[in-house]
């Protein structure tokens, strides 16, 4: 028994050092799968979820050392902008939050409220048309807070294109021209022996 | 039975003192295993081990203010493809312009058979090199790094000058699974030079026709409005 319980010990205390735990999304959100095997970063990325009846949500992270606060940076930004005040405490709690999208009048709700499942009934979708263009503001502050950010999308598979298309339109105004569309790996093998015979 | 009575009375007399040192060996176990493996269970569970996969997309970028010039590409080498909802694909080859004869809009799915096949029968020429490279190297013929050799890939996709150059369109009701699946499959063919572009009112036409079964002849009369 004693070599088992070994094991287990090595096993648990190997777990616990190497996790790493999976970050909440603001929707359940089910990608498409392609060939393509090339890991999204673990650091300065920042991700535009759409949802599949066309919600956008969006999320940045904090960089990637403990010293750099661009959430709470990016977040007195919008404030500034749009008059509204937080204080030090929300500033402090919304760094340690994850992917929102809400108006930003709702947002202080958003981040006073403990419980997730109430969370989650906040998350309206970030608003994104030409009268009032929050999804642009956020991305343009983070993009001056931390220009090393990438962008990566994550689209639900029945998302609709016009949507998709939208967000892309709005990342270009900002001078992203690289994105990382994030999927599911799915391999195909395909070599010389699928060519189709030649037509003469 | 005397002779047991005494004995056992011999092991209760013992007993006493051997007790002190018999019962660090004697402790039970399994509950500290069972929460262990419990935690295991959860620690496993909740790890994120496969981080998300990304496929990366460059566009062009929109220069508003000056009009630049655009690229010529040579309409045989060009190949339209057109998406729309309900996992359809169109494509025709060369360039729908007024006073040329109208391209043949043909209907195409993403199975294996579909696009895939006719963008291989295109490509070739590029399909084969790079398939014949990838394979000297999974059999050892070549022993390349990973970087020269997506490198090299990049400089043969350069080179090429056969290849159809792809425009992708989609229409309204496209989904975004659809440009997903297109552009995986730019990158399964080795399709050199592909680019995501705004589908033209023309060619919301020729869907609309070819799907009433009377494909356009010619080019059709398109009313502005600006």
């Amino acid at each position: 028994m004693t070599p088992m319980v070994d094991l287990f010990a090595l096993l648990l205390t190997f777990f616990m050092l190497t996790t790493s735990f999976r970050p909440q999304e603001a929707a359940i959100i089910d990608s498409p799968s392609s060939i393509s095997e090339k890991q999204a970063p673990d650091f300065n990325l920042m991700t535009i979820f759409i949802d599949k009846e066309g919600k956008v949500f969006f999320n940045i992270d904090n960089g990637m050392d403990t010293s750099t606060h661009y959430r709470a940076e990016i977040l007195k930004k919008m404030a500034e902008r749009y008059k509204i005040t937080f204080t030090e405490k929300e500033y402090d709690l919304f760094g340690r939050l994850s992917g929102f999208g809400m108006p930003l009048k709702d947002l202080k709700a958003w981040i006073n409220t403990k419980d997730s499942k109430d969370r989650d009934k906040l998350q309206v979708g970030m608003p994104m048309d030409s009268t009032d263009n929050q999804l642009g503001y956020w991305i343009l502050y983070s993009r001056i807070v931390n220009p090393q950010a990438e962008v990566a999308l994550k689209g639900d598979a029945n998302a609709h294109y016009t949507i998709v298309k939208k967000v892309m339109d709005l990342l270009q105004g900002n001078k992203v021209n690289k994105f990382n569309l994030i999927t599911n790996m799915q391999k195909e093998e395909v070599g010389i022996k699928d060519l189709p015979l030649e037509q003469k | 039975m005397a002779e047991i009575q005494t004995e056992e009375k011999a092991v209760k007399k013992g007993s006493k003192k051997k007790r002190a040192k018999k019962h660090p060996t004697a402790i039970d176990m399994t509950p500290m295993v069972d929460l262990m493996c419990l935690l295991i269970t959860f620690f496993m569970l909740t790890t994120a081990f496969s981080k998300p996969k990304v496929m990366v997309i460059t566009m062009p970028e929109k220069d508003n203010k000056e009009q630049k010039e655009q690229p010529k590409i040579s309409a045989e080498r060009t190949l339209n493809i057109l998406l729309s909802g309900n996992d359809e694909v169109f494509y025709y080859k060369g360039q729908a312009a007024p006073g040329k004869p109208m391209p043949q809009l043909v209907k195409s799915d993403f199975s294996k058979d579909g696009i895939r096949k006719m963008l291989l029968d295109r490509n070739r020429d590029l399909f084969k090199k790079i398939a014949e490279y990838r394979d000297k190297r999974l059999t050892g013929q070549i022993v390349v790094a990973d970087s020269t050799f997506d490198e090299t890939v990049k400089e043969m996709k350069k080179e090429d000058k056969k290849g159809p150059i792809v425009l992708i369109k989609a229409d309204t009701s496209a989904r975004y699974k659809d440009i997903v699946n297109i552009i995986d499959e730019m990158a399964i063919c080795n399709i050199a030079s592909y680019a995501i572009v705004d589908i033209a009112q023309v060619e919301e036409m020729m869907i609309g026709a070819f799907r009433a079964g009377t494909p356009l002849r010619e080019f059709p009369k398109i009313k502005v409005n600006k």
